[in-house]
């Protein structure tokens, strides 16, 4: 193959209407449901429900103060700390036990037979039910919630690796071995890279769970953390910070989910129809 | 052993071969009684109806297969499991995905510590042998079928095999990229004077390609003919001799599955 094709290459002016495109048509939705928010509570005259306007300033002096100066002006910053160390520390761990656990059991038959049966009867429990018992194990604290973090995540990393693992296609094996490459680097160079994109995947499930337990977790007595906030909020009838609460959540979630996004994509540039 | 103690020991010396699959209680007999040899540097192909063993007999040929009753031996030595010596080229590549090309190259001699600076000489020159200099960067997803092909004959070449066992390697490509990759196969064979056992659906490859056509049939699988092609090289397709082995072999086929349809 000594002749290469040239593709042809396209002088175009540059279009920035794609760019246009890509950004505006993403933001139709939320807009809408802005509007129609703020148009629900107008005509309904609920008092129940803020305007978004009014869960903006809520925001603002959330994260900035000098609006309401209340308990909670200019908090966000320590409430949002607490939260992300909780959700990484559950989430790391979880990928740390989760990830060795699953290669060995999707490897060792041995180990599978020991594990996999007990961790498919564990699996249905949903994780919140674990609540009651992880504070009698961890008390009434933060290391409940990290244990329910952990858990959630757990689960989907565990199983997807074990997934990848297995379906390791047969005949790389045999490249391998036919090559000169086996046993403990048969693991390395072959079983390890050919599960990543399972691995990938159930990290960012797990990833997923992790913000939605830390919520659950830190509505049970802890002071701090955006799932504490939500809580006082209820108990205030403070609608408003309920829903800062919520927003600030779903923004941090979806960046992190990015930057997991982003570690995927540049494991997998191999691997095009991995990418997220 | 130094390469003028074992000139005479054939490359590949399969004695009494059989292998019997079972799969859940019931047993295939793929292979019964084989017997065949092949020199060092012979370019042989079995050719045969589809499932008559020829995959088998190359896959114990590999190590990949132990079989059920015989001898396999490769330069009067056991074979006992695969070996770099042995280099298998399959239908479906088997390239590793997350490996470059330049790295699915150097696969095999990466695995005997080298120093880097060798090892990136290697694998640029089996790189630069089959014409992928170019694609050296490219990852497996983005070759064409003929270009894959090329990465996996590259990596069992660079890997020192001495045989190299083909299993209907082109069998997946268009008639033009076949073309050109046998052409390139023969220059790489009259250079590297490896060894190379080729399984082939296609008569025309057959006698396109090699010394010797072993006729392979079934039920169960055995060796029914083994001829040896005496045509001068490079081989001309249009010449009157090309046809007339074409056609004798494409005889010998045909009628055994005639006589098999019959009885
Ligand atoms: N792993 C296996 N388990 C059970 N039976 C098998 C296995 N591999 C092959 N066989 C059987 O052995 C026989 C020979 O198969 P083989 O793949 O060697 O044929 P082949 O000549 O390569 O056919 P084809 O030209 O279609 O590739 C077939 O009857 C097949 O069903
Ligand atoms: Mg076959």
């Amino acid at each position: 193959m000594d002749t290469t094709v040239e593709l042809p290459v396209k002088m175009v002016k540059p279009d920035i209407r794609p760019y246009i495109k890509s950004w505006i048509t993403p933001l139709i939705v939320p807009l809408l449901l802005l509007l129609g928010w703020h148009a629900g509570v107008k005509v309904s005259g609920t008092q129940l429900i803020p305007l978004p306007k009014e869960v903006g300033l809520m925001l603002y002096d959330f994260a900035f103060g000098g609006i309401y100066d209340d308990a909670f002006s200019e908090t966000l910053p320590l409430h949002l700390w607490s939260s992300v160390t909780r959700v990484y520390g559950g989430f790391f761990a979880a990928a740390l036990v989760g990830i060795p656990l699953g290669l060995l059991i999707g490897r060792i038959k041995l180990i599978r037979d020991l594990l996999d049966p007990t961790l498919q009867l564990l699996r249905p429990v949903p994780v919140t039910a674990w609540l009651p018992l992880s504070m009698i194990f961890f008390g009434i604290g933060p290391n409940a919630a990290i244990f329910l973090v952990f858990l959630g995540a757990f689960y989907p990393i565990v199983f997807n690796t074990i997934f990848g693992v297995k379906a390791v296609d047969n005949r790389l094996f045999e490249a391998a071995l036919m090559l000169g490459c086996s046993g403990s680097s048969l693991f390395r160079q072959v079983v390890l890279p050919a599960a990543i994109p399972s691995i990938l995947n159930g990290l960012r499930l797990g990833h997923g769970f992790a913000w939605i337990l830390i919520v659950v977790g830190e509505m049970t007595g802890v002071p701090e953390g955006l799932g504490a906030v939500i809580m006082d909020g209820r108990m205030l009838s403070r609608t408003d910070l309920v829903i800062a609460g919520m927003t600030v959540i779903g923004i941090v979630g979806y960046v992190s989910d990015r930057m997991l996004v982003a570690l995927n994509n540049r494991l997998l540039k191999w691997s095009p129809q991995h990418h997220v | 052993m130094s390469d003028s103690e074992r000139r005479p020991l054939p490359a590949i010396d399969i004695k009494g071969v059989s292998k019997v699959y079972s799969v859940g209680g019931q047993t295939v007999q793929a292979l019964r009684e084989v017997n065949l040899t092949i020199k060092k540097g012979e370019f042989a192909c079995l050719i045969g109806a589809s499932g008559c063993g020829k995959s088998t007999l190359l896959r114990i040929m590999a190590g990949f297969e132990t079989a059920s009753s015989g001898v396999v031996n490769m330069y009067g030595k056991p074979i006992v499991g695969p070996s770099p010596e042995r280099g298998m080229v399959f239908q479906d590549y088997g390239l590793f995905p997350w490996l470059t090309v330049k790295e699915n190259i150097g696969f095999g001699q990466r695995q005997r510590n080298l120093p880097k600076a060798k090892l990136n000489e290697i694998s640029a020159y089996y790189t630069d042998m089959v014409g992928l200099t170019k694609f050296a960067d490219y990852y497996p997803g983005q070759l064409s079928g003929g270009m894959k092909q090329r990465v996996a004959i590259a990596r069992v070449l660079a890997n020192d095999c001495e045989v190299l066992l083909m299993d209907e390697p082109f069998g997946a490509l268009d008639a033009l990229t076949r073309e050109k990759l046998q052409q390139d196969l023969l220059e790489i064979w009259a250079r590297t004077k490896v060894t190379v056992v080729f399984v082939t659906h296609a008569v025309e490859e057959a006698v396109m390609l090699s010394d010797r056509v072993v006729v392979m049939t079934a039920g169960p699988g055995r060796i029914e003919e083994d001829i040896k092609l005496a045509l001068a090289r490079p081989r001309d397709i249009t010449a009157i001799e090309f046809n007339q082995v074409r056609r004798d072999i494409t005889q010998y086929l045909s009628s055994h599955v005639s006589s098999k349809v019959a009885a």
